[in-house]
């Protein structure tokens, strides 16, 4: 990779030892896909739940923090959900060792002053990115959104290179941030209107597993309206779930795609999606029996979201808990609407700066016997499936009714 | 594929020389969604690789899947020794190579066929990221 004065600099050792080991780690990254260079950044974010950094990853962050030369990241860097809320880890069931593993790891990001915001929807609470603004963030579902609505440029950064990327204040050109590279591979025709933000996240779905791949982009044609920032939110994390897909574009509606031949070579391979192929996906998730926990989260719920959940928990009373998880910046605000308590006052319980499948889900299930669980986030049954779940995709009134009949119906 | 008819070259290469086991599969690889990482396994009931070990295994799949822990995880199963030896994919994204950097596993990316249908199940195979090669031993 060529190399400017400043980076040449880092990698003498200039800038301190941990910019050098970060820079080192770029270039890796960088010389395995091909890139030609680096490009600035003006933002990071990083994805760092104790659950995935174990004790190894902690150690290596508190490493980092205790270096010579006081390192500090160069550009804003963010952090997505962390493995707890600590005033909810007794409820959770969540142990000491988990608690005290976050505390150490969120002393290493202070002392490399790092901005604990503890959010994956910092495009709708902190600062969303602008059209052709490269940044490194991490977290997909915050990825697909920046680049596809926002117009951003990002690749999927995972914490470690997000952080590097926070460090040096770059990252390897290649990917996302290459303007080839964001034209469409593909072309979906779309022939129904989802109805809410579960079908969002199941037309999402259907449209990442069609797609496969991370180098995969999807020209998508048929929504007529403009969604609004949440239905993009759920379609988007589903897609980046189900697909690892990190842009798609909307023909007329997202920056890149005034028109669908601005993004779109005319002999695409081409698809359909029908109400069938929604209601199948939702389907495949389909089961009998109990339901052990209702949860409402990835993404963490926007404000509007808890609004309606309130609206749809007033004079209630559920039987098995519910779960509905958001950013330490929305949480303030649902108390001091009122949602919070509505929620509570029916038995629900309000979570904030954490992710429920970034939280330890396996050990957490086994501490409060929960399986079958109940969520409107497509995301989410994608991925409990793996840590010992029996998911089940409903809407959030259906997920709300099931938390009081301890059934779906 | 070159030469030899059980070599193979990969356009995309990280790491050291790794020989083993392939554990081989059509279908996609994210730690988080598909492993259970506490006993080494493949833990998604619907992974085609469902119920077996991946510990020392070099694993020959399609492509990276799901979101961007592995880039953590890696290096945490490294850490306990439940680690895979070593990622021979069709494709990967930037999440695998970040976490395959920061772990030391060695990765290869990229072949002019399915890597997954050259490479039979249980054979062993060496990896060698200097020349962009893996090589079916028997």
């Amino acid at each position: 990779m060529k190399l400017n004065d400043e980076e040449q600099d880092i990698l003498a050792g200039k800038s301190g030892p941990v910019a050098l080991r970060a820079l080192q780690h770029q270039l890796k990254v960088g010389e395995f896909f091909g890139a030609e260079d680096f490009v600035p950044v003006t933002q990071a974010h990083v994805m760092a739940d104790t659950e995935s950094l174990g004790e190894a990853g902690v150690r290596w962050l508190e490493q980092l923090a205790a270096s010579e030369g006081r390192p500090r990241v160069r550009v804003p860097t963010i952090t997505d959900p962390r493995g707890t809320d600590f005033a909810k880890a007794t409820f959770l069931g969540q142990t000491r060792t988990m608690l005290d593993l976050e505390r150490r790891a969120i002393s290493a990001f202070v002392k490399l002053g790092v901005t604990m915001t503890d959010t994956c929807i910092n495009y709708q609470t902190i600062q969303a990115p602008t059209r052709n603004e490269h940044v490194a963030f991490g977290d997909t579902g915050v990825v697909i959104y920046s680049n596809s609505v926002c117009g951003a440029r990002s690749n999927f950064e995972g914490g470690p290179s997000a952080l590097a990327a926070g460090l040096t204040g770059r990252t390897p050109r290649y990917g996302f941030h290459l303007p080839a590279q964001r034209r469409a591979t593909l072309h979906v025709r779309v022939d129904l209107v989802p109805a809410s933000l579960n079908e969002w996240g199941a037309l999402g779905a259907t449209i990442g597993r069609m797609a496969g791949n991370y180098w995969a982009v999807p020209a998508i044609e048929g929504i007529g309206q403009a969604p609004l920032s949440d239905q993009l939110k759920h379609f988007g994390a589903a897609m980046a779930s189900f697909g690892s897909v990190a842009l798609f574009h909307l023909a007329g509606l997202t920056p890149e795609a005034g028109r669908l031949n601005d993004v779109a070579p005319a002999d695409l391979p081409s698809h359909r999606i029908t109400r069938a192929d929604i209601d199948g996906l939702r389907d495949s998730y389909r089961s009998d029996g109990p339901v052990d926990v209702v949860v409402f989260s990835a993404p963490q719920l926007s404000l509007f979201e808890l609004r309606d959940l309130a609206d749809l928990c007033e004079g209630r009373r559920f039987a098995v808990p519910l779960l509905a998880v958001t950013s330490p910046q929305v949480k303030p605000d649902s108390d001091r609407m009122g949602y919070t308590a509505r929620i509570e006052g029916a038995g629900g319980t309000v979570l904030s700066g954490m992710c429920f499948y970034q939280s330890y889900a396996r050990e957490i299930a086994e501490a409060n016997n929960w399986r079958r669980l109940a969520t409107n986030s497509a995301k989410l049954v994608n991925i409990l499936g793996g840590y010992g779940y029996q998911p089940i995709l409903a809407s959030m009134e259906q997920c709300v009714d099931a938390a009081i009949s301890g059934k779906l119906a | 594929m070159t030469g030899s008819a059980k070599l193979f070259r990969a356009r995309q290469a990280m790491g050291d020389v790794v020989r083993g086991v392939a554990l081989v599969a059509y279908d996609g690889f994210s730690a988080r969604y598909d492993l259970d990482r506490v006993r080494g396994i493949f833990s998604r009931s619907d992974h085609k690789l469902a119920g077996q070990s991946y510990v020392g295994k070099i694993l020959v799949l399609d492509t990276a899947k799901g979101g961007v822990a592995s880039a953590w995880m890696l290096n945490e199963m490294m850490s306990r020794g439940v680690a895979p030896l070593g990622l021979v994919f069709n494709s990967v994204n930037p999440i695998l190579v970040q976490g395959a950097a920061l772990a030391g596993l060695p990765m290869l990316a990229g072949f002019d066929q399915d890597i997954t249908a050259a490479i039979p199940h249980g054979s062993e195979v060496e990896v060698d990221p200097s020349i962009r090669t893996l090589t079916v031993l028997k």
